[in-house]
């Protein structure tokens, strides 16, 4: 191995910890992180029992380690996360709550945390009973009638809520041919309806960000199988004609779906079921703080109406006659499975522990808390912003780039340089039908001394953008890496580590300038 | 910008050339501009009837997805393979890059689409600058 520091650097430079190889690159042959102890049965030749389906080519290199190696390289890399637990999340639309401690102590109590999912019924009482009381926790927060806690994630929730709606439009003769979806909608929801063998037709927004309910009158018909709405919008701005959009949908027998993403923002104030939402689904990872992104996994429960009940997802927590809980398979018009098992059960622990520990209050405190905190943001940043939608937000608002963009300064730069001041980027360029969207959502999570933080930080970058703003374009400077060729990266992909033919190591040259 | 006078404009941002019974399908100076760098392009296939108005692929920037819209009727005779390795020639050359050809298959001249100038007056008006 050659030298891997060549020359003198000419100036200070990052720590050796900053310098991480892949873990293939720290490989060297033979190295373990085990012993095993001596065979003390006769030795099988693995190759000649599996006969021709032994496969030893195309493994590729495996790294080999230490323990030790291994453990310093995971915990190295640790440590150029950002996480929750060192500084705010302000994606918009992601709703980036604190994940509370005591879900987690919760989660890995011994009886749920080693529970088996074959464990005979009788003895699965406790978890049947977690999952039956978070059902009707959730079934009463969102005023509907049933639900199945099965969908691994919030996309999964969408694909599953539209395959009860094919449902039961198939039940009833005709599996129609179209779901409608409003232009400033999640990128999942028309990815949904097109999975689950929809057209997409696009409903456009009108001035407010709001659906054109004269827009909608023409669009539905026989054909329209659902509407998949996201409530509150995108831009943050409740649907104040919600009864009258799904009014308009029943009026012709097409159902609403409501993508509840935003969820945040309603609950304990109003409800889904009681303005006429039919199916909907909720992101436990958003809205009851379980982890999220990276530290997953999501659960995407979807309540329904009675309706929709026959189709719903086996099995099914059902109350036997003796009062003790069981799964309930024998269900004819299931659309089947969606996922093995029973869901993300780990998830259900924490969002009930969440559910409880708040209570009914708790949770409509915490949404009226996310909602300041949206509207504290906007009210300081208005003006040093462009807010393109005036309407009343609720749990996120949406600026703009657009004072900014007259210096060459776009979101997604606005955005890098909030690395450099501690924090998570904003959500950048969604939703689709603002200009440079620049998306913010606090959560209730964040303090006045937290959003006081973010504020600040984001005043003094539109300075930056007014006075110096190759600072800004140029931006994040305080990380590991800088600015990365995102066009190249999706141009030209490098999917696959491959140990490298000739090995080119750095030259004193080509060192000294890298350093 | 350049919006080529001889092309005619859809307000969803794609270009139409027609020579005889041939269309072929582009996006715009604007829209290319707008999406960032393009690093990739979904075409239908060969023999798919369109009709104007409908989706027939997508493009992607870093920045974005974007629905593709035919501005016309018809059936597609050839897509734009190159597309495949080079979608930056988008960027490059908008008004010379077309994605698609279509065999009209309706009196549909392009007549409802935009010229250059309106088109122009469209994005300005859409963009506010």
């Amino acid at each position: 191995m050659s030298d891997k520091f060549v020359g003198t650097p000419i100036k200070a430079t990052t720590h050796v910890n900053q310098n991480e190889d892949l873990i293939f690159e720290k490989s060297s042959s033979g190295k373990k992180g085990y012993r095993l102890a001596q065979l003390d049965v006769p030795a099988v030749d693995a190759a000649s029992l599996l006969g021709n389906t032994v496969r030893t080519d195309d493994l590729g290199a495996m790294p080999e380690l230490s323990e030790i190696e291994i453990i310093r390289h995971f915990t190295r890399l640790s440590t150029w996360n950002y996480a929750i637990d060192l500084g705010m999340y302000p994606l918009g639309s992601c709703t980036m709550k604190y994940n509370p401690r005591i879900n987690e102590a919760v989660a890995r109590l011994e009886g749920l945390a080693e529970a088996h999912p074959y464990q005979p019924e009788s003895l699965s009482q406790g978890a049947l009973g977690i999952m039956k009381l978070l059902s009707d926790c959730l079934i009463e927060i969102t005023g509907m009638d049933t639900i199945t806690l099965q969908p691994a994630a919030g996309a999964h929730g969408e694909f599953t809520g539209i395959l009860l709606a094919r449902a039961y439009h198939q039940s009833q003769g005709n599996p129609r041919k179209k779901v409608l979806i409003p232009d400033s909608a999640h990128g999942t929801n028309p990815a949904t309806a097109a999975v689950c063998g929809y057209q997409v037709a696009n409903l456009k927004s009108n001035a407010q960000g709001m659906v054109d309910l004269a827009e909608l009158e023409r669009m539905v018909d026989g054909d329209v199988a659902a509407l998949m709405l996201t409530n509150p919008s995108t831009i943050g701005v409740f649907e104040s004609d919600i009864h009258k959009i799904a009014d308009i949908l029943h009026a012709k027998g097409a159902l609403l779906y409501m993508d509840g993403a935003n969820m945040n923002a309603l609950c304990g104030k109003t409800r889904p079921g009681d303005f006429g939402a039919d199916v909907m689904h909720l992101n436990l990872h958003k809205t009851f703080s379980t982890p999220h992104g990276g530290g997953g996994p999501g659960s995407g429960p979807v309540a329904c109406k009675k309706i929709l009940e026959p189709f719903l997802p086996t099995p099914v927590v059902k109350t036997n006659p003796d009062g003790s809980l069981g799964l309930d398979y024998n269900r004819p018009q299931s659309v089947g499975r969606v996922r093995a098992w029973y869901g993300n059960f780990g998830m259900f622990i924490r969002a009930l522990a969440y559910i409880l520990a708040n209570g009914p209050d708790g949770l409509r405190q915490t949404t009226e808390d996310a909602v300041l905190n949206a509207n504290y943001i906007r009210a300081k940043l208005e003006g040093t912003f462009e807010l393109p939608y005036k309407s009343p937000s609720l749990h996120e608002v949406v600026f703009s780039d657009k004072l900014q963009a007259k210096n060459g300064v776009k979101t997604g730069d606005m955005g890098k340089r909030l690395i450099d001041y501690g924090f998570h980027a904003y959500t950048v360029s969604f939703p689709l039908v603002v200009n440079g969207a620049m998306m913010i959502e606090p959560t209730e999570s964040e303090s006045r001394e937290e959003l006081d933080l973010l504020i600040d930080a984001l005043k003094q970058i539109a300075r930056e953008a007014e006075e110096n703003p190759e600072l800004v374009q140029n931006a994040p400077h305080s990380t590991r890496l800088q600015r990365l060729d995102e066009t190249t990266a999706a141009r030209k992909p490098i999917l696959r580590w491959k140990a490298p033919v000739a090995s080119t190591q750095l030259t004193p040259d080509t060192a000294a300038k890298e350093w | 910008m350049s919006y080529p006078e001889k092309y005619r404009y859809a307000k969803s941002h794609e270009w139409l050339a027609i020579d005889g019974d041939t269309g072929s399908v582009g996006i715009t100076d604007y829209a290319q501009s707008s999406l960032g760098d393009i690093v990739f392009v979904e075409l239908p296939k060969v023999g798919q009837e369109l009709t104007a108005g409908d989706s027939f692929g997508s493009v992607e920037s870093v920045k974005a997805v974007s629905e593709l819209y035919s501005p016309v009727t018809g059936t597609v005779t050839e897509i734009n393979e190159s597309l495949n390795d080079e979608p930056e020639t988008i960027n490059t050359a908008a008004n010379d890059t077309w994605l698609l050809k279509l065999k009209l298959t309706s009196d549909d001249d392009g007549n409802a689409l935009l010229s250059a100038a309106e088109y122009e007056k469209f994005v300005s008006e859409e963009t506010g600058h």
